[in-house]
């Protein structure tokens, strides 16, 4: 029982491994890719407005919400302690640092990973990777490299929009709805937010950017070509990205703060 | 081009054991089998997307297993495949599929490009729909598309991958005059793998019969036709029994339908 027990966590710790390395290796492909791929930049720019254009939507509604519930939240808290006021600040600091980067990533692994997941995927299916190695081109430069940069800087555009968005949220629900002095709200948010802040929320978001796109490009290049690998591309593309970034995040926060 | 002696397994199962097949340059040579005896991964060891076990894969004077990644990719510049169902990028025009490979490998000026690109779908009588989209073309259409993308490099070597599967006999019948006619007009050396005996017989010069992880015949068509060798004799003439069983093994089949299921 025990022996069998030990077998099976030695077995899973071994593929967990052997995945880590995968992913490694992989990543460092890309990554010693990256000044070729630079050089065709329209490709890079076609996945940007693939990736995070297409995304725009679902970023924008989700910022303006999670801002107007950051709003009524922070009012009720910061009401019983009689400084609303600094409800600006509040929502500012929590949007730049926290929620714009983590939710973006959240959304954008939904959105537009499993978009690249399964495109990558189905073109595995379909042999259309098989006949570009067949006409002597390399699909991890042609199609995988684009898709990978078109992700990884799509994400702190993306973030920044989220959060602005959600700055506007928030200031419609405490200003125009609970009354929260106009001026207070953003004479409070420009005298406490320091650009270390910002840079706070930039450099999680294109870490994230980084990890959700690689895990994308790995999970839909390395898919099993039928329906249900594809499929299962998709799926752990999701996952796997959730719980990284949520990871991530827990991590930069620890060494930033 | 030569295989000698390949040996090639996936998963500790055999899939060739001692293959040896010979390409002369001009001809057009099929390797034909029943499903699911490795027709498809003979071509992909001549291509070097997978390397054999043991043996020799010879392109040009070439072993295949010596060359780099760099070379590889030279050498398959100089072929071109047609995949079972075409393989065009989806999110390509008919006319952008075509210039794919010139536009990856050459700095030809778009003037230059447009007649090359329109000649080589004019000859597969695909012209006028340069600009429908992949999902808009019949399995016939696309798979002359992708014959036309093949030949846009003027390769030396054309592959064709069951160019026949679920096509019409009048798509059937214009890839058949395609791949004689191209073989011919451009000078080229064609593998074509199928199990339609009858069609790939009309266009081949010698042809290979695999099965059982080897060749079990070769020679031109109208001698393996007549052939009084058990396997030939089935896989010309369609039998449904003979060394190629009709039954996957199976148990007793009184005893399995007693059997209560668990």
């Amino acid at each position: 029982m025990i022996a069998s027990l030990a077998r099976e966590l030695l077995t899973s710790l071994r593929t967990a491994l052997e995945a880590l390395g995968a992913y490694t290796l992989f990543g460092l492909r890309l990554v010693a890719e990256t000044p070729r791929a630079l050089l065709r930049f329209g490709l890079v720019v076609q996945q940007i407005h693939n990736a995070g254009a297409h995304s725009l939507v679902i970023i924008m509604m989700s910022g303006l919400f999670v801002g107007m519930v950051l709003g009524l939240q922070g009012f009720d808290l910061l009401e019983r302690f009689g400084s609303e006021e600094s409800l600006g600040t509040a929502a500012a600091l929590g949007l730049l640092k926290e929620l714009g980067p983590v939710v973006t990533a959240l959304l954008f692994a939904g959105r537009a990973g499993t978009a690249l997941a399964s495109e990558l995927g189905l073109m595995r299916a379909t042999d259309q990777l098989a006949a570009m190695e067949m006409m002597a081109v390399d699909p991890v430069r042609r199609v995988v490299m684009p898709r990978f940069l078109g992700g990884t800087l799509s994400m702190p555009l993306l973030a920044a929009i989220f959060s602005l968005i959600g700055l506007f949220g928030a200031q419609l629900v405490g200003v125009q709805l609970m009354g929260v002095d106009s001026g207070q709200f953003w004479s409070q948010m420009r005298g406490a937010v320091e650009f270390g802040d910002v840079m706070e929320g930039v450099l999680k978001s294109a870490v994230f950017g980084v990890a959700c796109s690689l895990i994308a490009v790995f999970e839909g290049y390395h898919s099993v070509p039928t329906a249900e690998g594809v499929g299962r591309a998709t799926t752990r593309t999701v996952v796997i990205s959730s719980v990284v970034v949520l990871l991530l995040d827990y991590m930069l926060t620890a060494v930033m703060l | 081009m030569r295989l000698r002696d390949v040996h090639f397994s996936i998963s500790r199962r055999a899939i060739f054991s001692g293959v040896d097949v010979d390409i002369g340059r001009g001809s057009v040579t099929a390797i034909m089998g029943p499903s699911g005896t490795g027709k498809t991964t003979l071509l992909r060891l001549i291509t070097g997307q997978l390397l054999a076990d043991r043996g020799l894969v010879e392109v040009e004077g070439r072993d295949v297993a010596t060359m780099s990644r760099p070379e590889i990719y030279r050498m398959r510049r100089r072929m071109g495949m047609l995949f079972q169902n075409g393989a065009l990028l989806t999110d390509l025009n008919v006319y952008e599929n075509v210039a794919f490979p010139l536009r990856e490998h050459t700095t030809l000026p778009e003037r230059l490009l447009r007649h090359v690109v329109l000649t080589k779908l004019h000859a597969v009588g695909l012209r006028g729909a340069w600009h429908l989209m992949p999902a808009e073309l019949s399995g016939g259409m696309a798979r002359r598309v992708a014959l036309a993308r093949a030949i846009v490099m003027d390769p030396e070597l054309l592959i064709y991958d069951e160019p026949f599967v679920g096509l019409d006999p009048i798509s059937m019948g214009m890839i058949l005059r395609l791949i004689r006619r191209l073989n011919d007009s451009l000078g080229l050396t064609s593998i074509v793998v199928s199990h339609d005996v009858r069609e790939i017989s009309a266009v081949a010069d010698i042809c290979y019969l695999v099965s059982g992880g080897g060749i079990v015949a070769s020679g031109p068509p109208a001698r393996l036709a007549h052939s009084e060798q058990e396997e030939v004799r089935q896989f010309m003439h369609g039998l449904p029994d003979g060394p190629v069983p009709f039954h996957y093994p199976s148990p007793d089949y009184e005893s399995q339908l007693r059997q209560v299921p668990a």
